[in-house]
């Protein structure tokens, strides 16, 4: 009775909600329920061996490690990087506002080669880091600065139109009333930024995860201590296991589902709060 | 505690937003800084709430006697209420308030229970005492306004400073607001700074107005004084309106190379010509839907417009219709030649009807 009043300015919600959840499983939900059909070839004891074999158990460390640490310092700097694009005008501003959209455009195995190339023993960062025991390509480390550079245009992205709403009066409110500088950014910028923030972390995450290109160059790809799951799923199709390669990406669906239903809780929290 | 500030400049880029400005706040007054934008009112507030700062090696700012040019906003012990609100939107209404209590020393930072009890003061003393656990969001605009009032008064500031404190309020609101800020400066005595650029607002609120523009203090006095002497053609212009005449139109004769100014109403209108110093004229347009009666004539000579008000009673006495002639006398005018200033009145013939239904004087 009432909500047939509730007029909507645009007509056409049943048809609208129609269309996405069809959309969202052509799209999405059917070729995931492919994969777990494919694992359905399995028996338990098959499956258990696939997932939790020490090579598989040793990717899975690195990938949602590495992923979990790049998504943390991109909340980090990318955090810095938005405000001072916001904040500060400078000579060059949008050049660099346009450099921070480049690990999106660039082809992932562009970037890969090209970062390798800096960091190897003789490369431009690498040849100044080497004589101080510090290893960047082919280890972990290189792992996880190649899923630092693809991530961080997801935080800067995000935050960006947030920080422009947030008027540099709340800042100068608060020094008035006595507030410090840690105090103004503890209390009173960061609450506001917070639900951002967590998007931007979740997406810099969730693209960390599933990245391949820029990973395999940078890793080396050595058995047991910098292969990402990602590469052993290839692998395993390469040697045409195809239920085994589907059971493994089948554990990383459910985790990184687990992991991102949670900072989406998280976020609705912060959100609330602000 | 008074403020004085004494020859502050401050150039943003090539542009000077304040020109060896100085201005004196006498204790426990109520004073607007009134001018158009850009006249470096808000910039001489800034910098008195030290948000700003004063070109390097020029100008000082002492409150009381003390000199806290350098003194950052956060230890002069100001208040300060922004244009819009500036409220803290993932705070609630009580923790707004507190926001100034919490962030004390923790020596000196009063403990939940008493902060507790002062917010409810503060809410109280602006005839809100509900809304503290409420979110800025869910408040209008006149209850922000009187929050972020609450919320500079929690620190119990030496001076409270006001940045446009109603420029984004509705009429309706803004004349309460008004009204309320008065009583509540009367109650507390507290030295009050406010920045407006609604000469009814500064006219009607402030104990002393600062008329400013280009960059400087063009005139300093109370409501009465600026109205009724005002120091330059800026001031008379800016203060309400005006009729102002070019030496070329004047209408009077024997005002030399003078450009003449005329309150609206300051000006008569008459049925029958009214001696020679009365001014032919034909009625244009007659707006009678207010307080007093505003009337439209053009000059039969040159077809210059003069704007007249006149009361309600008058109007109905002279029974005007648009394409009527009339005839104008002026009251009392303001001549202002280059650079000086001199003042007459004006004595038509018959002054006594003239001065007799002028019911709405300054």
């Amino acid at each position: 009775m009432s909500s047939s009043r509730h007029r909507s300015v645009l007509p056409g919600f049943g048809l609208s909600l129609g269309f996405t959840l069809v959309y969202l499983s052509l799209i999405v939900l059917v070729p995931l329920a492919a994969a777990f059909i494919e694992i359905a070839g399995l028996t338990w004891a098959e499956f258990t061996a696939a997932v939790s074999d020490p090579r598989v158990v040793a990717s899975y460390k690195l990938s949602f490690g590495a992923s979990l640490a790049a998504a943390a310092v991109n909340a980090v700097f990318g955090l810095v990087v938005a405000w001072v694009l916001v904040r500060y005008p400078f000579p060059g501003r949008r050049v660099i506002d346009a450099l921070v959209d480049l690990p999106f455009a660039l082809p992932t195995a562009v970037a890969g080669i090209a970062l390798t190339a800096i960091y190897s023993k003789n490369g431009w960062v690498g040849q100044w880091l080497e004589p101080h025991g510090m290893q960047v390509a082919f280890t972990r480390v290189g792992v996880f600065v190649a899923l630092t550079f693809i991530g961080l245009p997801f935080v800067v992205r995000t935050l960006q139109p947030v920080i422009e709403e947030l008027e540099p009066e709340l800042e100068e409110a608060s020094a008035t009333l006595g507030a410090n500088r840690l105090q103004t950014l503890a209390r009173v910028v960061l609450p506001p930024l917070l639900p951002a923030l967590t998007t931007g972390f979740a997406m810099a995450f969730a693209r960390a995860l599933g990245e391949y290109g820029s990973v395999v160059f940078i890793s080396g790809n050595m058995p047991m201590k910098t292969e990402i799951t990602p590469l052993l799923i290839i692998t395993k199709l390469e040697q045409y296991d195809y239920a085994g390669a589907t059971a493994i990406a089948v554990v990383m669906l459910i985790v990184s589902f687990v992991l991102l239903l949670l900072i989406n809780l998280l976020q609705r929290r912060a959100r609330r709060i602000a | 505690m008074s403020i004085t500030a004494t020859a502050i400049t401050k150039t943003f880029g090539r542009t000077k937003a304040l020109d060896a400005v100085d201005l004196h706040v006498p204790d426990g007054k109520l004073v607007a800084l009134l001018g158009p934008s850009g006249s470096g009112k808000t910039t001489l507030l800034r910098i008195l709430a030290g948000l700003d700062f004063a070109d390097r090696g020029s100008g000082r700012v002492e409150f009381h006697g003390e000199d806290v040019t350098d003194t950052p906003a956060g230890r002069r012990g100001v208040g300060f209420v922004f244009q819009h609100y500036a409220l803290f939107r993932h705070m609630t209404v009580a923790e707004n308030i507190a926001f100034g209590l919490t962030v004390l020393p923790r020596k000196d930072r009063p403990s939940k229970a008493e902060i507790a009890v002062r917010v409810d003061e503060l809410l109280r003393l602006i005839q809100l005492p509900d809304v503290g656990g409420r979110y800025p969001s869910q408040l209008s605009g006149g209850q922000r306004q009187r929050v972020a009032l609450a919320r500079a008064l929690a620190v119990q500031p030496k001076v409270l400073l006001l940045d446009e404190p109603f420029g984004a309020l509705d009429a309706q609101v803004r004349k309460e607001l008004r009204g309320w800020l008065r009583r509540f400066h009367d109650e507390i005595g507290l030295t009050t700074v406010f920045v407006t650029h609604d000469q009814e607002e500064a006219l009607e609120l402030a104990d002393e107005v600062v008329v400013m523009n280009h960059a400087k203090v063009k005139q300093v006095g109370t409501p009465q004084e600026v109205y009724d002497q005002p120091a330059s053609p800026f001031v008379i212009e800016f203060l309400g309106n005006v009729n102002r005449f070019t030496p070329a139109r004047n209408p009077l004769p024997g005002t030399g190379d003078n450009a003449l100014y005329v309150r609206p109403h300051d000006v008569d209108i008459r049925r029958e010509p009214a001696g020679e110093h009365s001014i032919h004229a034909r009625v244009a347009h007659i707006f009678s839907a207010g307080s007093s009666g505003r009337v439209t004539l053009v000059r039969a000579d040159n077809h210059d417009t003069i704007d007249a008000e006149v009361s309600r009673a008058r109007l109905r006495e002279l029974d005007l219709k648009v394409g009527d002639e009339a005839w104008i006398v002026f009251r009392h005018i303001r001549l202002f030649p280059a650079g000086s200033y001199t003042e007459r009145d004006v004595v038509p013939d018959d002054a006594h009807a003239a001065t007799t239904d002028s019911g709405h004087g300054i």
